[in-house]
């Protein structure tokens, strides 16, 4: 009886830990780099294991903890309504639902929407942001543990278009970026309470990056990326010091990408940082290459290829060593969600909602299949336990193998 | 028998003061929750409060929404995180206590937000609900609920132009004008009614101000104007003269007749560049009453009410739309001054040319309110001298 009641327990922890969950925009390393494969072809019927019905809009990514998958919506004629919807990663059936008022300003462009921000988890709890820079604490069954208006706290951090920034879960510290044309800053914010831990002003200019991990030898020595017009900043986070800066400009929209201890920062088309040896508050700059000019979605670095979308939707493979191209496909855009790669495939949606499979090695990049869920897609999908998952505006598919 | 009798007195007791004990309880927690402020004030406490108020059983419900009449934006938040946990509990136990959200709903005393919050719950146990209580809230303070009016008398007006009954539907798009707020309502109702020969004041429909006293421009070179206390901001005396970026400078008196408001600076003065412009106008208002003045533009700007400033934006052409920014303010009876500062930067980009702004004075739903000209007002204003033209 002792014996499988062991047995049992194993099973259920090996079950466990083989489910990995995507916990954040690009991942839980904000990488996009899934550990673990997905299916390479779909249609609308083949390999959907499921499709729920979303409400109002949005274009954050779903994050996947657990066996539930949680998404951000917002709706009403001002997008005042925040939703928060979970649903189960076995069936689709959804779990709760909570919605909250927005308390700062809710206008964006028209094509994107308030709910742009991915949220995030620490296994724990749910993070949501929202361009009208709402945060709202959730525990994994819905219940509010607190709530924070960091657009009502200051009003002037906003922007008339819209804002996108991703919150990171770097350490114990959830990582805030409100950076805007007026009153611009970045924030850490206890988990625990909602309370900020500091807040550092940042440059005033409109900024639609996400900040990216940096893995550090220890936790201790993690730190966080922040991207903007000015540069790059490397922020500990549970302080909020700034360790060291990158000067030199940076793009405001797609957003830098970390491999081994290397920064890929879409900065004069890309350049590729590591920490500065003899000056620690000044990165040294590997290589610079120019022609690797990022559109909106974010590069991605694996194995020893760098990847960049450009705007015409032309996928360019450069060296990692030195950026120099290694080949190019053209794929059909535009795109405004990233691409995420998983057991050696590359995932890109663009706005028409065709999924494109890129499959990678031999020194080139095939096209392997494409389905199109013909409605608008902006988001960038989550991969999690062999199945990727994507939104629209008003579904949320789950595409695993049958 | 008496036995029975003191049984029975003492469980009733017994209950009676559990739920006195519950409902003390639960406005202690309400309290807890309304003391959060910004910047995190308050959480230590709130956190533990709103667990605790999540767990409450439906006889709680009533009571956050009696609460969120007199909520701050923040603590309705974790309001209304409680009460959709209870209610939501209460739904799957069939316990949702529909006749207390159909009541709180028609009391249009309460806070708007909560009443709709309140029907969509009261529509998960009793669809119904919809059907019964829309139709008479054309007109309702709840800008939502008059939305979800508006569009049924838009669908039954569409309804009857397909039959034909001409009369019928323009009669039933001008009710549907009268509580609509939200523009793509409005336009849904103004293509058809044109079609039909009417004529719409859009204007009037949402309150622009349209007439405004103009100055410039004064110097705005490298955005540093901004800061800059210009004399418009110290005195408004709109016989006044001063230096501008280009010679003196005098208040001139414009007015738009674009039907959405827009009053366009670089079209009826000049566009010049790296410069800034002042509007100034007058509002009569019948009573003191809180307001939200509605401004549209792409150009940084900052507003001031009666002297006071309410807002300063700083942020250049990232798009214009209607009711980009809300700002709420008090006016007093009679006479209000409002003075707007308008700024232009130097960006050379065939987007980056806009000097305008749409502006408009609205109740919190968005409903236009209009400016009247009493006598007293009319009296009041030829005495004060400012603004003068």
């Amino acid at each position: 009886m002792r014996f499988l009641f062991l047995m049992t327990l194993c099973i259920a922890g090996m079950s466990a830990t083989a489910r990995a969950d995507w916990r954040q925009f690009r991942g839980n390393d904000t990488n996009g780099i899934a550990d673990s494969t997905a299916p390479t072809s779909w249609t609308d019927e083949d390999n959907i294991a499921w499709k729920a019905d979303l409400t109002g809009r949005g274009l954050s990514s779903p994050i996947v903890v657990g066996d539930r998958v949680v998404v951000t919506c917002s709706s009403g004629y001002r997008q005042e309504r925040l939703h928060v919807v979970c649903f189960s990663t076995e069936d689709g059936s959804k779990l709760w639902e909570r919605q909250f008022w927005a308390t700062g300003r809710t206008g964006t462009h028209t094509k994107t929407c308030v709910a742009a921000p991915t949220p995030v988890s620490d296994g724990e709890r749910i993070f949501a942001t929202y361009s009208s820079n709402d945060v709202v604490c959730l525990d994994l069954d819905g219940n509010l543990l607190w709530y924070r208006g960091l657009g009502y706290d200051f009003p002037n951090a906003s922007n008339s278009l819209g804002m996108s920034s991703s919150p990171v879960m770097a350490g114990d510290t959830l990582v805030v970026m409100v950076e805007n044309d007026a009153e611009s800053f970045t924030t850490g914010i206890d988990p625990a309470t909602g309370q900020s831990r500091w807040k550092i002003d940042r440059p005033r200019r409109a900024n639609w990056t996400s900040p990216a991990l940096w893995p550090g030898e220890t936790p201790a020595d993690d730190r966080v990326l922040v991207q903007s017009s000015a540069g790059v900043v490397a922020v500990v986070p549970e302080t909020g010091e700034v360790e060291w800066t990158y000067a030199d400009g940076a793009s405001t929209i797609p957003s830098l990408t970390v491999s081994g201890n290397i920064a890929f920062v879409p900065s004069h088309g890309i350049t590729a940082l590591r920490p500065g040896q003899s000056n620690p508050e000044v990165p040294e700059i590997v290589w610079q290459e120019g022609s690797l000019s990022p559109g909106t979605a974010s590069p991605l670095v694996h194995d020893e290829s760098v990847y960049v979308f450009n705007r015409a939707g032309v996928l360019t493979a450069a060296d990692v060593e030195d950026g120099s191209r290694q080949w190019q496909l053209r794929l059909k855009g535009p795109f405004s969600g990233s691409p995420v790669l998983a057991g050696g495939h590359l995932y890109a949606f663009n706005e028409d909602g065709l999924g494109q499979v890129v499959r990678l090695g031999d020194g080139k990049g095939e096209i392997v299949s494409s389905h199109s869920f013909d409605e608008t897609i902006l988001c960038t999908p989550a991969v999690s336990d062999g199945a990727i998952y994507i939104r629209s505006d008003g579904h949320l598919w789950k595409i695993a193998n049958e | 028998m008496n036995q029975r009798v003191w049984l029975y007195a003492g469980i009733a007791c017994g209950l009676l003061m559990t739920t006195v004990a519950a409902a003390d309880e639960t406005d202690q927690l309400i309290a807890t929750i309304q003391q959060v402020g910004q910047q995190g004030e308050g959480h230590e406490q709130a956190t533990a409060a709103v667990r605790e108020l999540s767990q409450a059983d439906p006889a709680a419900l009533a009571d956050i929404l009696v609460a969120l009449d007199t909520a701050g934006p923040l603590s309705a938040n974790w309001l209304r995180g409680a009460f959709e946990a209870v209610a939501q509990r209460a739904l799957e136990n069939d316990a949702l206590p529909a006749e207390t959200l159909e009541a709180f709903v028609l009391d249009r005393s309460h806070e708007p937000r909560a009443r709709r919050m309140a029907y969509e719950w009261l529509l998960k146990a009793d669809p119904s609900a919809e059907d019964r209580l829309i139709p008479e809230m054309i007109e309702d303070p709840s800008g939502e609920m008059r939305r979800d009016a508006v569009a049924r008398l838009v669908a039954a007006a569409n309804q009857f132009l397909e039959d034909g009954e001409e009369a019928k539907a323009t009669t039933t798009f001008r009710q549907a004008l009268k509580g609509a707020v939200d523009d793509d309502q409005v336009k849904a109702i103004v293509k058809p009614l044109k079609k039909l020969g009417e004529t719409v004041d859009l204007q009037r429909h949402f309150g622009f101000v349209t007439n405004w006293h103009v100055i410039g421009p004064f110097d705005n070179t490298d955005m540093k104007g901004f800061d800059v206390t210009y004399p418009p901001e110290q005195e408004l005396d709109l016989s006044a003269e001063y230096d501008g970026k280009e010679g003196t400078v005098r208040w001139e008196e414009f007015s738009t007749d674009d039907e959405y408001g827009t009053f366009d600076i670089a079209e009826l003065t000049s566009p010049y560049k790296g410069a800034i412009s002042y509007a100034a106008t007058e509002f009569v208002s019948p009573d003191g009453r809180d307001v939200e003045f509605r401004l549209g533009t792409a150009n940084a700007w900052k507003l001031w009410l009666n002297g006071e400033l309410l807002f300063a934006r700083e942020e250049y052409h990232r798009g214009m739309q209607l009711d980009q920014y809300r700002v709420r303010g008090r006016l007093k009876p009679g006479r209000n001054v409002l003075l707007l500062k308008v700024c232009q930067n130097e960006q050379t980009q065939d987007w980056a040319q806009k000097w305008s702004f749409q502006f408009r004075v609205c109740d919190f739903s968005g409903k236009a309110i209009l400016p009247v000209r009493s006598e007293s007002a009319a009296r009041e204003s030829s005495t004060d001298g400012k603004p003068k033209s």
